[in-house]
């Protein structure tokens, strides 16, 4: 039963690299930015979370109301005083750029909070589980993660496929030059892309910040997570991706449960051996 | 050009002026730098051959990312595969420490061949992440391993290290000429290969992949070859550091920020796409490192700031503005068509 | 009166490569005019840089007098102008209704809406959910008219709407372009066709390497004097 109980958990949990991918796939498919730094802002956004919820004495997370809309300008801004200047063609400026961008982040928090490691408190939340049989329960925790998944990647479909920004955002994908003939400014459609991502890492980065122990280092791990996710779950299509996470979680449970330093071992076997044997992932989209 | 003559009336230059001047001021300095046992400190040297590996790590990565378009974040990889061959084949099987160097090297080649298979199936950025993949993979397995110390690392037995230099002057004599033929061979190397018909492929996949192929370039072929030339001396590099270290660990030997984030800022530097960028970007570094050392955090940060600036502005380095300003080019791997 | 559009001296670049020489052009309201010229003439470039893809000096071109060469794609489509590009360039990704709602993007308002484009092309409502890769080039190319219409223009630029159609379908396409233009919309069309240009146009321009070789009206011009001005020989 504790093999049952930690797949489980290990699938609900795949929810949280879920939204840390949404966010990776996100920039990627709308301007091909792969962004090396997804991770530190990850993280940076627990920090984020941290202060408020230490200064102003909020649960972490009603620090939600306030980290959300903070990392969306900062995401704006992020986009269009730095990254925008390296989109076009070649690979290497935004690819170097974000990097050095997450060297500068992490020892910025090294520097701004100590290489301790931090943690948000949730109270009883934290462990309280819901007993389905005897030996049978799943982590309120867990689930609630796994539905905020759902619900952000569902809203992110319908902006995307149902609204004006959606189209314009597929459009300047396909073909930034042409959707600019028609009054799409390319360069605030990639910072609202932006954005939209950091206000979706930070949703993660709270649940993050509850679950285990972050510190300025966490961040690669995270990005890592959310490549992983995307890849298994083949590019391009946002259900897949979560489909990607809990494969990731339930892979990462699986090591965990044979021995507990397997467990983001595991995680990295699955993502080779998805790679090795379905090199599109597992549901790619049906049209590129 | 008035007559239409028969024969073409140009010819193809392979070497400038100042590439004699070059030639010659680099045999002077490697001569200095052999004698350095002679009258240096222990310091001295151990700082000599941290810049040659240094220099070395970063004309591999810019060989692959600066010529073969393959943005590795992951050298880290045979960096440490190469430290923990070098600890397994002494430790483990008895091999003396300098013939290990090789066969690190080696091994860290032969393990890069199915490492090239997984990873070259993703593209561009992608690849990039990939390589950082495999290189936690790595790291984690050899965390696993009880013999070479598990996840806490080991330390290099004394009679191993004895096997170098009975002396701990002797010693680091001796690595210091390893370090000093791996730095001068791996620069030599890599001008070698630039200069080939390899060199003008990858010059060629770099500018256009898609118009290197259509030409016949195997575009594939000469990137594993890059691939697996880089993870054959990374591997040796990483054997000469951990044996100079004489302490293993994962944490270490597959940090990203040694050998890989540092050699990155490197080369953004001092100009991707050039032989001479990378001593540039090096020179910079170790002068930042020698200034700031106090500074910690600061120093990555700034580190990190002037690598993004510098991509932003001025793409091809501090080398670029200088080869711009003045047409110097030490290391000509061009071919120049002079019309006479 | 000033003309609705006019370039003077306008130059183009692609790189160090100099596309345009010093273009003057100028079309009035309600009027039609052609661009003819061959291959590589430089028609696409011009199209290109008044709407804004290609740098030009603010100056240069000038709508309702207001120098607009500076002007981002954007602003150019708000203030009235937009393309049709070569090749049609639907968004693949898009459904054809997709793709003429982007049309709306610029945010003008004007008689052109779903409706009023479905009723221009009705096969194109009956595709409207389908992919935009599904239609046949003749479909492709409504759709890319629809899309542009649903700016609402004042002056709408054709690049090649018959490139790669058959004869019967060309006539279709051609046939909206009057209903366009009775709605007040003034019209450039760049065209290989030469024909088919003159039948429609009240001006002509031809190009060559980049520069004017000819400006007339259709009716005064002979087969010699295009060809003069074609092929430069």
């Amino acid at each position: 039963m504790d093999w049952i109980n930690g797949i489980l958990q290990g699938a609900l949990i795949g929810g949280l690299y879920a939204l840390f991918a949404a966010g990776l796939s996100l920039m990627f498919g709308v301007m091909r930015l792969v962004n090396i730094a997804h991770g530190d802002l990850i993280v940076f956004a627990a920090y984020l979370g941290l202060v408020v919820v230490q200064t102003l004495g909020l649960s972490p997370f009603v620090s939600l109301v306030i980290v959300v809309p903070t990392m969306f300008v900062l995401g704006y801004i992020l986009q269009r005083g730095l990254l925008n200047f390296t989109l076009g063609g070649d690979i290497l400026p935004p690819l170097l750029v974000t990097f050095g961008l997450s060297i500068i982040i992490q020892n910025a928090l090294l520097e701004g909070f100590s290489a301790d490691s931090q943690k948000l408190q949730a109270g009883n939340f934290e462990t309280a589980s819901l007993h389905i049989s005897d030996q049978l329960a799943i982590g309120w925790f867990p689930f609630v993660i796994f539905l905020t998944a759902v619900a952000v990647i569902a809203l992110l479909e319908l902006l995307i496929y149902r609204t004006a920004l959606g189209r314009a955002f597929r459009a300047t994908s396909d073909d930034a030059d042409t959707a600019r003939l028609y009054g799409v400014r390319n360069r605030h459609v990639y910072a609202l892309a932006t954005a939209l991502s950091l206000a979706v890492i930070s949703i993660a980065a709270i649940f993050l910040a509850v679950r285990v122990n972050f510190d300025p280092a966490s961040g690669p791990a995270r990005l890592l997570y959310a490549f992983e996710a995307v890849i298994i779950g083949g590019l391009g299509s946002l259900w897949g991706t979560l489909a990607g996470g809990v494969v990731l979680g339930v892979a990462q449970a699986v090591g965990a449960q044979l021995n507990p330093g397997w467990e983001s071992l595991a995680g990295h076997l699955a993502f080779l051996a998805v790679l090795i044997l379905r090199p599109r992932g597992l549901f790619p989209k049906l049209v590129d | 050009m008035s007559s239409a003559a028969s024969t073409p009336a140009f010819r193809i230059e392979r070497s400038t002026r100042t590439s004699w001047i070059g030639l010659v001021l680099a045999i002077a300095i490697v001569v200095l730098l052999v004698s350095v046992p002679w009258w240096g400190g222990e310091d001295d040297l151990r700082l000599i051959v941290e810049i040659c590996y240094t220099i070395a790590l970063a004309q591999l990565w810019n060989l692959l990312a600066g010529y073969a378009g393959l943005v590795s974040v992951g050298q880290q990889a045979f960096v440490g595969l190469g430290g923990y061959a070098l600890f397994g084949l002494t430790i483990l099987a008895g091999v003396p420490p300098l013939p290990a160097i090789v066969l690190a090297g080696v091994i860290a080649a032969l393990i890069a061949v199915p490492t090239a298979l997984i990873v070259f199936r993703l593209r561009g950025a992608y690849f990039a992440i990939g390589t950082w993949v495999i290189a936690e993979v790595y790291s984690e397995v050899m965390g696993l391993i009880r013999d070479l110390g598990a996840g806490t690392g080991m330390s290099l037995p004394v009679a191993i290290s004895r096997h170098v230099g009975e002396t701990r002057f002797d010693r680091e004599a001796s690595l210091y000429y390893v370090g000093l033929v791996i730095g001068i061979g791996t620069v030599a190397v890599v001008f070698a290969w630039l200069r080939s018909r390899q060199g003008l492929a990858l010059t060629a996949i770099r500018d256009s992949e898609t118009a290197a192929g259509s030409v016949g370039i195997n575009n594939d072929r000469t990137k594993y070859a890059v691939y697996l030339l880089a993870a054959l001396v990374t591997g040796m590099i990483g054997a000469l550091i951990y044996l100079e270290k004489l302490r293993i660990s994962p944490d270490s030997a597959f940090d990203v920020i040694d050998w890989t984030a540092d050699i990155i800022f490197i080369v953004v530097i001092g100009g991707i796409g050039s032989i001479e960028g990378p001593f540039l970007g090096a020179l910079v570094f170790f002068a930042l490192r020698y200034f700031l050392a106090d500074y910690g955090a600061w120093y990555m940060i700034l580190l990190g700031a002037v690598a993004v600036v510098i991509m932003l502005l001025a793409p091809r380095g501090l080398w670029g503005l200088v080869a711009d300003r003045f047409d110097i080019h030490f290391f000509p791997v061009r071919r120049r068509v002079r019309l006479e | 009166m000033t003309a609705l559009l006019a370039t003077s001296g306008l130059t183009a670049f692609y790189g160090d490569f100099q596309a345009l020489f010093g273009v003057d052009l100028a079309v009035e309201e309600g009027e039609a005019v052609a661009i003819i010229g061959a291959n590589g003439a430089g028609k696409s470039t011009l199209l290109r840089t008044i709407c804004g893809l290609l740098p030009a000096p603010s100056d240069r071109i000038r709508y309702r007098g207001a120098a607009i060469g500076s002007l981002s794609p954007a602003d150019i489509v708000s203030r009235g102008i937009a393309l049709v590009p070569e090749g049609r360039k639907l968004f693949p990704s898009l459904s054809v209704e997709e793709n003429l709602l982007m049309g709306q993007q610029s945010g003008r308002k004007g008689p052109w809406n779903l409706d009023h484009v479905y009723t221009l092309f009705p096969i194109l409502k009956e595709r409207r959910r389908q992919a935009s890769t599904s239609l046949s080039g003749g479909q492709q190319q409504m759709a890319a008219i629809g899309r542009a219409l649903m700016t609402n223009p004042e002056l709408l630029l054709c690049d090649e709407i018959s490139l790669g159609l058959a004869p019967i379908v060309i006539r279709d396409v051609y046939g909206a372009l009057p209903g366009i233009r009775a709605g007040g919309t003034s019209l450039v069309v760049v065209e290989q066709d030469i024909n088919r240009a003159l039948a429609l146009a009240d001006r002509v321009y031809c190009l060559q390497e980049g520069r004017v070789t000819l400006e007339a009206k259709p009716a005064s011009l002979t087969r010699e004097q295009i060809k003069l001005a074609y092929f430069g020989v």
